[in-house]
């Protein structure tokens, strides 16, 4: 766990995460999809040119920046989960009352997400990433096992991508608000791997980290090109 | 200060063993948490523990909460009587998680060259009498261990330890997620778990504390 955080430490002092993103869509070569999501992630340019008088201010714009593309990639996620159960409840797919009540809830969560995370990328300066365009059809015809399946899957990646981040994170503000959400991402991972039978604690006493390459890859199928 | 601690006596006998160097502040800031409101206090306890070893400080706060809780499922899995099959399944793993977070984190203590908390004395009241009971009661500890987590995270200095804390708060997250479900509560309370401050968490803690 502890090699994963320190590893993705890293990667702010690469020239650009962005990339690091764009070099890992080109080897997935599923170039056209992901482009809109990288391109979502990494939207910071006219902050990170707008002001820097001092070369304190300098310093402070570059944690900044990162911040902004952390926050930017959640705000990303949150869309993607936000957009999946409103699709869900709109499916009426879920007939169990009190698994579509559970559903419920995460959708007005993520929803709120979405908000938050939006006027966090404000505050910082930054244009918030662009609603990206979906493609849950597969999953909602798959019935409700398979729903139920999937919201697990993206919870738990969910849950594993603010754990991911937190440690990359500059601001207090900004982490306090991340960790504001990650554990209720970590409730509802919990509370869908015991609908679907699982463990409520699949790594164990302590949560495994996952980082931007990995969640990408795995939200990739539900990105529509 | 010290006039705060005498005219509040009770709160500032609240003893969380172990954080030696930071106790006299932690237990002035307490009582005069009391007096004044706990937001203006809490500034003043991250100032205090922005001194001098605050990681350390932060671990131990986090191992009595730990002590605490792997105490009361320990507990409760022995003298809560008729307890279904899916409530003593959580509370064994739950059990369990809070027992490798005890290990863990006195460990992390000792690799920082601090000297961790001791085991807390615990007394758990009546939350035993039946299952409805406990579960109300685990409800309350893990929202608690997730808002002490939460309140605390953005203080901690080393990125590791922050690594760390992560991953058992996110752990704290499913069994409250988990628990809440199982006693018919909503699953999150809220879209946001905020932080809660250090001296609210012991104030709630305290009635759990047996000095």
């Amino acid at each position: 766990m502890q090699d994963e955080a320190v590893k993705d430490e890293k990667a702010p002092e690469e020239p650009s995460s962005r990339a690091q993103f764009l070099k890992i869509a080109g080897g997935t070569g599923a170039a056209g999809a992901l482009a809109i999501f990288l391109a979502a992630c990494g939207d910071d340019e006219k902050s990170s040119s707008s002001s820097s008088d001092s070369k304190s201010e300098d310093k402070s714009s570059d944690s900044a920046k990162g911040d902004l593309e952390i926050v930017n990639y959640a705000l990303t996620l949150e869309y993607l989960e936000a957009a999946f159960y409103n699709q869900v409840l709109e499916s009426g797919e879920v007939k169990d009352k009190k698994i579509a009540e559970i559903a419920k809830t995460i959708a007005e969560d993520e929803n709120q997400h979405v908000v938050a995370l939006t006027a966090t990328v404000k505050q910082l300066g930054g244009t918030p990433a662009a609603k990206p365009k979906t493609n849950f059809d597969d999953v909602l015809a798959g019935g409700e096992k398979k729903i139920l399946e999937t919201a697990a899957t993206v919870e738990n990646l969910g849950a594993a991508a603010y754990l991911g981040q937190a440690p990359r994170i500059k601001s207090k503000e900004v982490l306090a608000a991340a960790l504001s959400i990650h554990t209720v991402e970590g409730r509802h991972a919990a509370v869908l791997n015991s609908v679907i039978g699982k463990s409520i604690v699949p790594d164990g006493a302590f949560a495994k980290p996952a980082d931007m390459a990995t969640v990408l890859k795995a939200v990739k199928p539900f990105i529509a090109a | 200060m010290s006039d705060n601690n005498m005219k509040t006596p009770d709160l500032a006998n609240i003893q969380v063993k172990g954080m030696t160097r930071e106790s006299f502040i932690m237990r002035g800031a307490i009582a005069a948490g009391s007096v004044y409101g706990l937001s203006t206090v809490t500034p003043f306890i991250s100032q205090a523990m922005a001194q001098g070893d605050g990681d350390v400080d932060i671990l131990n706060f986090a191992l009595t909460l730990e002590y605490l809780e792997a105490a009361f499922y320990t507990e409760a899995l022995k003298q809560v009587s008729g307890l279904s099959a899916d409530v003593k399944e959580l509370a064994t793993t739950t059990r369990d998680d809070e027992n490798e977070h005890v290990d863990a984190i006195s460990a992390t203590v000792e690799k920082l060259g601090g000297k961790p908390a001791a085991k807390p004395g615990v007394d758990f009241g009546k939350a035993f009498a039946n299952e409805k009971s406990f579960l109300t009661t685990a409800v309350t500890f893990e929202d608690l261990g997730v808002g002490a987590y939460n309140g605390a995270g953005p203080s901690i200095k080393s990125k590791e330890v922050l690594a760390a804390a992560g991953s058992i708060v996110q752990v704290e997250g499913r069994h409250a997620g988990a628990v809440r479900l199982l006693n018919g509560d909503k699953i999150a309370p809220s879209p946001f778990d905020k932080g809660i401050p250090m001296a609210e968490v012991l104030m709630k803690a305290k009635p759990f504390i047996k000095s």
